[in-house]
């Protein structure tokens, strides 16, 4: 039992250190100026769209359900985050973070309420009955009187700093892995990979599945409450089918059920557009051909449905007798560690409690 | 605007619906993909015929015709290079790679012909009277082609062999491969088929609202594909009705509540439809095997 408490103490001391560590680069890099103010500004939609993509990667990755309706929620935590920091005349370091919350209160809200009906169908029905949630809050927002309508809702004051993006997207990233190194986060993948299997095994599906909706648009909220308050300008035309799909491309390209995936798809798609400016009139083009040759090409996305675990690395790399994990694929360090283990490469079974096995690599018959 | 006018436009938009869901229907039918593209297909065959009317001057009819064939062509290049490859695998990627050929579609159309929207002029102008009633000859035009392209393909795939075979693919892929039916050719003829009929709805489309723009399919495509499956996905008979449906609601809406809130109805309605009868009006309800 000791020993089970040190080894979870040094792992999140370690991870604390990875994340400090990075916003430490992150902030000496545009003290030193290697980044322009327009550069360093371009990390806050890189924070939004990280919140994003691991939010909707908790539904679509881990739920292997399939919403397009996910820029609905956002827009519904942009709207209400932006709206109390309108009413409240309060400094930002009280009404911000109420304003987050709310709003992603909000969108749980919503989310709860889309996904309590929406979740009966399955695969292409649910994505579709998402898809028609997401317009018709967009069209709703469009035409109310204190939304602002078609104008949009301007004025907004510019609170969010890098500092306030880079920790919420911490928290997010932080909560989903957490979730999904749970009991709980074990039955959402059961979900994934066989939801009458996990029926008959006694997981109570609707409520996992409605759960996990309502988180993820939660986070959707928050990711919304950011963007409202960056841009200081919510237009409802931003908010369409487009922005769902822009999201969802995210979560695929970098691999659903990959929260590095998702992480590296988010950042590198926020950032591919800007360095293609040089050659705007081609970038979209460039962009579009890009997604068809990476499905093409590698189906699974970038990363299929592997996570980074640092602790993990640094075990491997080391001794290696802390975690010590058999990986179900066949990645080649694999073979040399399976040579002394008795269970054979197929049952990944994990005996560690901390370590949920891996799902095996989709084969193509899984529903959508 | 009486009653009965709205109701007139309602099924002239909603023909259109119609055609283009038969592509959708068609495509969802044979190989379970929702074809995002589709839509762009519309865009395509939109800006084919005005280029060959405006700019080389070309008899309506030639255009009409070339535009039809360039799509039905675009259609089946498209199956064979984006989709045929990834048959096998995840469905959710064959999903992505169509939202990426819309894209694709979009963004070539935009660098072409820039996003400024260009002047269709309608080719069937003037009205006509039926007794107190005053149809333009565009509506009656778009009602009775749509019509009769409807009885037509629900012959072809009812009566003849090709069509035969487009059943047997959508029933079980595996199964027709063995009774000796070439399911690559089949699904390409697929494809062309609802390419073809989206060119006819794009010259159907560009009478009535006289402007195109690269984005134009994305929301058109969108409904038809609501129409679609409202009428129960893989059903040709479901796609028409769903079309009528929606073309009407979406008038009645526009006539009597207000033109803003007419996609929220027609998305609306999908989603009460969905929740009551999960597969539509017409479609069959599969039992998942365990």
């Amino acid at each position: 039992m000791e020993k089970f408490l040190s080894k979870i103490k040094n792992r999140y001391l370690l991870n604390t250190l990875l994340v400090a560590a990075i916003y430490g680069i992150i902030m000496l890099i545009i003290q030193l100026g290697v980044l322009n103010r327009y550069q360093a500004n371009m990390l806050i939609p890189v924070c939004y769209n990280i919140i994003l993509a691991v939010s909707l990667n908790l539904s679509a990755g881990y739920l292997g359900q399939l919403p397009l309706g996910h820029a609905g929620f956002m827009s519904v935590g942009g709207y209400t985050a932006a709206l109390i920091t309108l009413a409240l005349d309060l400094p930002a370091a009280i009404e911000f973070p109420i304003a987050l919350i709310a709003g992603g209160l909000v969108a749980a809200v919503f989310g709860f309420v889309i996904g309590l009906p929406a979740l009966r169908l399955r695969g292409d029905y649910l994505a579709i009955i998402t898809l028609g949630f997401g317009e018709i809050i967009r069209v709703v927002i469009t035409n109310l009187g204190f939304t602002g309508g078609a104008f949009g809702l301007s004025g907004i004051q510019k609170h969010t700093t890098l500092t306030v993006a880079f920790l919420c997207t911490v928290i997010t990233v932080f909560a989903v892995h957490t979730l999904m190194k749970s009991r709980h986060g074990r039955a959402i993948l059961s979900i994934r990979e066989n939801e009458i299997a996990a029926e008959c095994s006694g997981i109570p599906t609707t409520y996992y599945k409605t759960m996990t909706f309502t988180i993820s648009a939660f986070f959707a909220g928050v990711a919304g409450g950011l963007y409202a308050h960056y841009l200081c300008i919510l237009d409802p035309s931003n908010f369409g089918f487009m922005k769902s799909v822009e999201i969802l491309i995210m979560v695929v390209l970098g691999g659903l059920g990959s929260m590095i995936g998702s992480i590296t798809a988010a950042f590198g798609l926020t950032l591919l557009p800007e360095l293609l400016r040089d050659f705007s009139d081609y970038r979209m083009v460039v962009y579009s051909l890009l997604l068809v040759v990476v499905m093409i090409f590698k189906p699974s996305g970038l990363f299929g449905t592997y996570d980074f675990s640092l602790s993990r690395l640094l075990t491997d790399s080391s001794k290696g007798d802390l975690f010590k994990k058999k990986k179900p694929e066949s990645q080649e360090p694999v073979a040399d560690e399976l040579k002394g283990a008795e269970i054979a490469p197929d049952t990944s079974i994990s005996a560690d409690p901390d370590i949920p096995p891996e799902p095996a690599e989709t084969d193509g018959k899984e529903e959508l | 605007m009486t009653f009965l006018t709205q109701i007139l436009n309602g099924i002239q938009i909603g023909s259109i619906y119609a055609l283009v869901a038969l592509g959708y229907t068609m495509v969802y039918g044979i190989i379970k993909l929702i074809n995002f593209a589709h839509g762009d297909i519309i865009m395509v065959g939109a800006y084919v015929t005005w280029y060959l009317i405006a700019k080389l001057y070309m008899s309506e009819w030639t255009a009409i015709i070339v535009a039809v064939v360039v799509c039905t062509v675009l259609g089946m290049v498209i199956e064979k290079v984006a989709y045929k490859p990834l048959r096998k695998s995840a469905r959710i990627s064959l999903l992505i790679t169509a939202i990426g050929i819309s894209f694709l579609l979009e963004n070539v159309a935009q660098l072409i012909f820039t996003a400024n929207p260009r002047m269709f002029t309608n080719l069937f102008p003037g009205n006509m009277n039926l007794g107190s009633l005053t149809i333009s000859n565009n509506t009656a035009v778009t009602i009775l082609v749509s019509v009769v392209l409807m009885v037509g393909l629900t012959l072809l795939v009812d009566k003849t062999k090709i069509g035969k075979a487009m059943r047997a693919v959508s029933e079980d892929n595996d199964t027709a491969q063995l009774m000796g039916i070439n399911v690559n050719s089949t699904i390409s003829f697929t494809f062309g088929l609802g390419s073809a009929l989206a060119a006819l709805a794009a010259v159907l489309y560009c009478c009535s609202y006289t402007q195109i723009n690269p984005t134009m399919g994305s929301m058109l495509g969108l409904k038809a594909f609501v129409a679609a499956v409202l009428g129960g996905i893989g059903s040709l008979p479901g796609a028409m009705v769903g079309g009528f449906v929606i073309g009407i609601a979406e008038s009645l809406t526009k006539g009597y509540i207000a033109s803003s809130y007419a996609d929220a109805i027609v998305f609306g309605i999908l989603i009460v439809v969905l929740l009551i009868k999960p597969t539509g009006f017409f479609g069959r309800t599969m039992n998942e095997k365990v």
